[in-house]
C-alpha cells in the first residue's frame, strides 16, 4: 500500500499502514452535490497517552472532530453518547452494534503511546459502521509537541478516504492582521494553522504590508512591503525570518504570485500611470515584461501546469478577467457577465478560477471555468476581497468587510456555495492565502 | 498684496474640496487634509512646509469613481501647486495616490498609482522638474476619512501632494 508517500518527513513520519482490509466502499460522500447530508461520524478519544500530556488522546480526537465538522461534510457525534470506551475500542476493536445504536456511519479509533521522552506513536483506524469493516489504518511517529499536526494528518486521511479528494487540514493560512483606525491602520503579516491554532505574527507592524502569497513549498512568502517607503515585493520565510526585498525596480512592484515550480514570480510593475505584468526569475533575478499598454494589468495567478496566467485588466475599459498563454503571449478575455471582475485565483485542481465580482453596490466571490464558462457567484456582501483556494480546490478563503461594524474577517466557503464559516482571528484580518499541504 | 493672494487661494481650495457635481454631500464631511489650516492666520506657516503648501495652494485633489481624470477644479489646484513649487525651488514632493474602498486591493493599488501619476504629469506639464516629484500608491489602505458611504468614498478618492525632504 502506498501510504507513506505524503507522510514522509523528518519530524513527523507515518511508519506504515496498519493491517486493514479495504472494504467495498459504501461509505462515501460526494462533494459535487450542493447540499450534502453531513456524514454522522464518531471520533473516539484515542486510548493510551504520554506522561507529559495525559489528555492527548482526547485532544487529538477533538481536533479531528472539529476539522471534520468545519468541512461541512461530516457531523461529529457528541462523545457523551458513545457506549464503547476508548480503551475497549482500541484493545478489542469496534462493537459495531454499539456504534449503530448512536447512528454513527463512520468511526475513528486510535491509540497514543510514548516512544521516548519527546516522541510518540499515534495509530488510528477508520471504520465503516454499516458494513462493519475497516477502511484505513495508519501509524505515525512524531514529536509529542506536533500532536496537532498528527491530528490534522489523520483528518486529511479520513476526509480523503471518504470523499475521494485530497484533504486540506494539515495546512496553514497566512494573512494580514489589522488593527487601529482605518486612517492609520497597523498591518502585520500573521500565520496560523487552518483551524486558527498556532497563531503567530511575522512582521512588527512598523510599515504597511499586503497580499502575502505562499511559495509552493509553503516555507517562503512573497508579499507587498512599504518598508522603504516605496511599495515593493518582498520575501519572508514562513518562520518570520529573512524579511528581504526582492530587488530594486523602476516603479512600484506588487501583486506577486509564485509559479507552480516556485522558480518565478508573476507580478505587476506600475510606472508612469500604467500597470503591466512581469515575470521575475528568482534564480537569474531577471525581470521579463509580459504585457504593456496604458492600462492596468494586475492580480496574475498561474494555472497549475504553469503554462497560463489568469489576470485582471481594464484594457477594455473596466476591470475584467483574461487568460494569457505564456507560450504565445496571447490573452483572451473570459469574463462577460455584469459588473467589474478582479483579483482572480486559479484553482490548484485547474478546473476553476475564483474572483471578485462587483455590481449593483455589492461584492461577490465567484467561480468560473478557466474558459469563462459556468460562472457562479457564491457570496454577496458589502465588500468581499481576495478569494484564494485551499490546496484541494474545494474550499475558498476570502476577506469580508462588515459595513455596519467596520470589522474585517476571514471566511471560508465551499465551491458548492455552501458552508460559509468564519475563520477566527485575534484581530481584523484581510488578504488570506492558503498554504499547500505540509510535508 | 501677498496676503491677499494667499487668502484667495484659501478660498479657492475650500471651494475645490467641496464643489464637485458628483459629490454634493461633501459639505459636512470630515476632511483629512485638515480644515485646521483655515484657523491659522495666512502667512504664518513655515516656508516650504506641508501646512504652507496646503494653505497657499491646496495639497489634495479628488477623483470620480475608478477615474484618474483631473477635473477643472483639480487642475486649478494643481496650477497653484505648480506655482508654489516654482516659488519653493528647494522642495521635493511625493504625490500619494489613494482610492475608496469600493474595489479590490490590487486593482486599487494600480488605480492609486495612476492617479498619482496624473497629478505628477500635470505638474511636470506646468514646468515643475520631473525629478522633484515622486509618486506612491496606497490603494484603498490609507483612507483620509472613516466611513462606508458615498461621502467618505468621495473624500478618499484623492491624490495628496506631500512635501518631502528639501533638495540637498
Amino acid at each position: 500500500m502506498r501510504t507513506t508517500r505524503r507522510q514522509a518527513m523528518t519530524s513527523l513520519a507515518a511508519v506504515g499502514a496498519l493491517a486493514s482490509a479495504p472494504a467495498a466502499g459504501q461509505l462515501t460522500v460526494t462533494i459535487d452535490r450542493g447540499t450534502v447530508r453531513p456524514l454522522p461520524i464518531a471520533v473516539s478519544p484515542f486510548a493510551g497517552g504520554v506522561a507529559a500530556q495525559p489528555e492527548i488522546g482526547l485532544q487529538i480526537a477533538e481536533v479531528i472532530g472539529a476539522n471534520l465538522d468545519r468541512s461541512g461534510l461530516f457531523r461529529t457525534i457528541d462523545r457523551s453518547a458513545y457506549i464503547q470506551t476508548p480503551d475497549d475500542l482500541a484493545d478489542q476493536g469496534p462493537r459495531f452494534a454499539d456504534w449503530r445504536q448512536i447512528n454513527a456511519e463512520a468511526l475513528v479509533s486510535g491509540r497514543v503511546s510514548a516512544v521516548d521522552a519527546t516522541n510518540m506513536a499515534v495509530e488510528f483506524r477508520l471504520f465503516d459502521v454499516l458494513t462493519a469493516s475497516e477502511r484505513r489504518g495508519l501509524r505515525y511517529t512524531a514529536p509529542i509537541d506536533d500532536w496537532r499536526r498528527v491530528a490534522h494528518k489523520i483528518s486529511d486521511e479520513i476526509y480523503s478516504r471518504i470523499t475521494g479528494e485530497s484533504g486540506y487540514f494539515d495546512t496553514r493560512i497566512v494573512y494580514v492582521s489589522e488593527t487601529g483606525l482605518a486612517t492609520q491602520r497597523v498591518k502585520r503579516l500573521a500565520i496560523m494553522d487552518q483551524d486558527g491554532a498556532n497563531h503567530r505574527f511575522l512582521t512588527r507592524g512598523d510599515s504597511l504590508v499586503m497580499t502575502p502569497r505562499f511559495a509552493p513549498d509553503g516555507e517562503t512568502i512573497a508579499f507587498l512591503s512599504f518598508r522603504t517607503g516605496e511599495p515593493q515585493v518582498a520575501l519572508i520565510d514562513a518562520s518570520g525570518a529573512n524579511d528581504r526585498l526582492l530587488g530594486r525596480f523602476d516603479g512600484m512592484t506588487f501583486a506577486p504570485r509564485f509559479s507552480p515550480d516556485g522558480q518565478r514570480l508573476a507580478m505587476s510593475l506600475a510606472a508612469g500611470g500604467s500597470t503591466s505584468l512581469f515575470m521575475y526569475d528568482l534564480r537569474t533575478q531577471e525581470m521579463t515584461r509580459l504585457t504593456s499598454g496604458p492600462h492596468i494589468d494586475t492580480s496574475p495567478s498561474f494555472s497549475p501546469d504553469g503554462g497560463r496566467l489568469v489576470f485582471n485588466s481594464d484594457r477594455a475599459g473596466s476591470p475584467q478577467l483574461y487568460v494569457m498563454d505564456l507560450g504565445s503571449g496571447r490573452a483572451e478575455r473570459i469574463s462577460f457577465g455584469g459588473g467589474r471582475y478582479s483579483t482572480p485565483a486559479w484553482s490548484p485542481r485547474g478546473d476553476l478560477v475564483t474572483f471578485v465580482n462587483q455590481q449593483g453596490g455589492s461584492f461577490h466571490v465567484g467561480l468560473m471555468r478557466p474558459d469563462g464558462g459556468d460562472e457562479r457567484l457564491i457570496t454577496r456582501s458589502y465588500l468581499d476581497d481576495g478569494p484564494r483556494f485551499a490546496p484541494n480546490g474545494r474550499v475558498v478563503v476570502f476577506e469580508r468587510h462588515d459595513r455596519a461594524s467596520g470589522r474585517m474577517r476571514l471566511f471560508t466557503i465551499d465551491v458548492t456555495g455552501f458552508n460559509l464559516r468564519e475563520v477566527a482571528t485575534p484581530l481584523d484580518a484581510t488578504d488570506p492565502d492558503w498554504s499547500p499541504l505540509r510535508r | 498684496m501677498r496676503v491677499l493672494v494667499v487668502i484667495a487661494c484659501l478660498l479657492l481650495v475650500a471651494g475645490c474640496a467641496r464643489t464637485s457635481p458628483e459629490d454634493p454631500a461633501l459639505t459636512g464631511g470630515i476632511s483629512a487634509q485638515g480644515l485646521g489650516a483655515g484657523g491659522a492666520a495666512a502667512g504664518t506657516f513655515a516656508p516650504g512646509s506641508q501646512a504652507a503648501l496646503q494653505a497657499e495652494a491646496g495639497d489634495t485633489v479628488f477623483f470620480a469613481f475608478d477615474s484618474s481624470v483631473l477635473r477643472p477644479e483639480s487642475q486649478a489646484v494643481l496650477r497653484q501647486q505648480a506655482a508654489w513649487l516654482q516659488r519653493n525651488p528647494g522642495i521635493r514632493v511625493t504625490v500619494e495616490g489613494h482610492t475608496d474602498e469600493r474595489g479590490t486591493r490590487e486593482y486599487n493599488l494600480a488605480l492609486g498609482e495612476r492617479r498619482a501619476n496624473a497629478v505628477r504629469s500635470f505638474l511636470i506639464a506646468q514646468g515643475v522638474a520631473a525629478d522633484r516629484i515622486r509618486t506612491v500608491s496606497f490603494g484603498k489602505d490609507r483612507p483620509a476619512v472613516l466611513g462606508s458611504n458615498e461621502q467618505a468614498w468621495a473624500q478618499n478618492r484623492r491624490a495628496v501632494t506631500v512635501v518631502a525632504a528639501p533638495v540637498s
